[in-house]
């Protein structure tokens, strides 16, 4: 099957591309490329990875050009022999192919990402009907992994620092839409503001690249618009 | 929470200005396009604009959506390209506001009266 040339970074945000040839192999994922250099040709290389089956988020990386989630990106359906795998970009990066995510997460717990209960401990469960406009509206982005490629993806994100990013506000809209959840007002306050959803250009690059198929700037949309409600009726 | 609603109430100021921009550039173009076909000179579109209250109306509202569009636009490009953000850049696109508004009325204050 032959061999393919991988180019991969070497270093931080300075540093320099070094090559490797892998031998091919069937079903290869672009994480088995990295796999086999690390363990075959060179242990220094650093990467992350943990699930291997594209649900735990941790393994994306730019590949030529593009943010993917390596695991489950398969080599053949990449062209060309020459591959060249960098970490994620918006983010600064730990070494060779490790971003760091912290300011990512920041940015979730900025946008009030997390679950407010309602319900007293010990509460009967609250009925979610799942065909209600709400729930549906909830469903549509409650797969994200958290893998940062749609951030590495938008140009907002590269462009204005303080920019709370397509997961964030995606994971924002999921909570607004969730009937037991208690801190809407605060939320809403805190993904509206200069550099929340009303930053976001709408050309979609997020919802190009999401792994899971997840549309973040029709989440963002939707912030949009109860952002412009909550100001008319003087809830802002 | 004031800065919030400032922020919400431009992107809304926005959405609507542009939406009055669509239909002014549209008219503007198909009644530019519609007038000059025989050929006219200055003359005589004085002529016909001077005391126009229709024209003085339409044009006074398309000035005024330039005038809230372009600095908000601006106002994104500053921050994306050039990192200017915060009360002195808001002060002086409230000033290219009012330069705009100012000159645009002007211009068709020429126009009609
Ligand atoms: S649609 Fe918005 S969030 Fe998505 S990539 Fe574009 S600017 Fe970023
Ligand atoms: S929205 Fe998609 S691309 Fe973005 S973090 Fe979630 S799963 Fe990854
Ligand atoms: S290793 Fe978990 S998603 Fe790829």
């Amino acid at each position: 099957m032959g061999t393919i040339e991988v180019r991969v970074w070497r270093g931080t945000a300075e540093g320099s591309y070094q090559s490797f040839a892998v031998p091919r192999r069937a079903n290869q994922t672009v994480l088995d490329l990295v796999t086999y250099i690390q363990r075959t040709l060179d242990p220094t290389l650093a990467y992350r990875f943990a699930c291997r089956v594209g649900m735990c988020g941790s393994c994306a990386m730019t590949v030529n050009g593009k943010p993917r989630w390596t695991c489950r990106t398969h080599v053949a359906r990449l062209d060309g022999d020459v591959m060249t795998i960098e970490p994620l970009k918006n983010l600064p990066v730990v070494k060779d192919l490790v971003a760091d995510l912290a300011p990512f997460f920041d940015k979730w717990a900025k946008a009030e990402g997390s679950f407010k209960p309602t319900a007293a401990p010990g509460s009967d469960f609250v009925v979610v009907k799942p065909d209600t406009a709400a729930r549906v509206a909830a469903d549509a982005g409650i797969e994200c992994i958290g893998c940062a490629v749609c951030y590495s993806a938008c140009d907002v994100a590269a462009w204005n620092p303080d920019y709370l990013g397509p997961a964030a506000l995606n994971r924002a809209w999921t909570l607004q839409n969730d009937v037991r959840d208690g801190g809407k007002a605060a939320r809403l306050s805190a993904v509206a503001g200069d550099a929340g959803c009303h930053a976001c250009h709408t050309q979609q690059s997020c919802r190009a690249h999401c792994p899971k198929g997840l549309n973040p700037s029709a989440a963002i949309a939707g912030l949009k618009r109860a952002a412009l409600g909550a100001l008319l009726k003087g809830e802002l | 929470m004031r800065r919030t609603r400032f922020e919400v109430a431009l992107w809304a100021l926005q959405r609507a200005s542009a939406a009055v921009l669509a239909l002014c550039v549209t008219a503007h173009l198909a009644t530019n396009i519609y007038a000059v076909q025989g050929g006219l000179s200055a003359a005589e579109i004085l002529g016909r604009t001077r005391g126009s209250v229709g024209l003085a109306l339409f044009y006074g509202l398309f000035v005024a959506a330039v005038a809230v569009h372009a600095p908000i636009g601006l106002r994104t490009v500053l921050r994306e390209t050039l990192g200017w953000h915060g009360r002195a850049t808001d002060a002086a696109l409230a000033a290219f506001a009012l330069f705009l508004a100012w000159f645009g009325w002007r211009a068709v204050a020429g126009l009609v009266a």
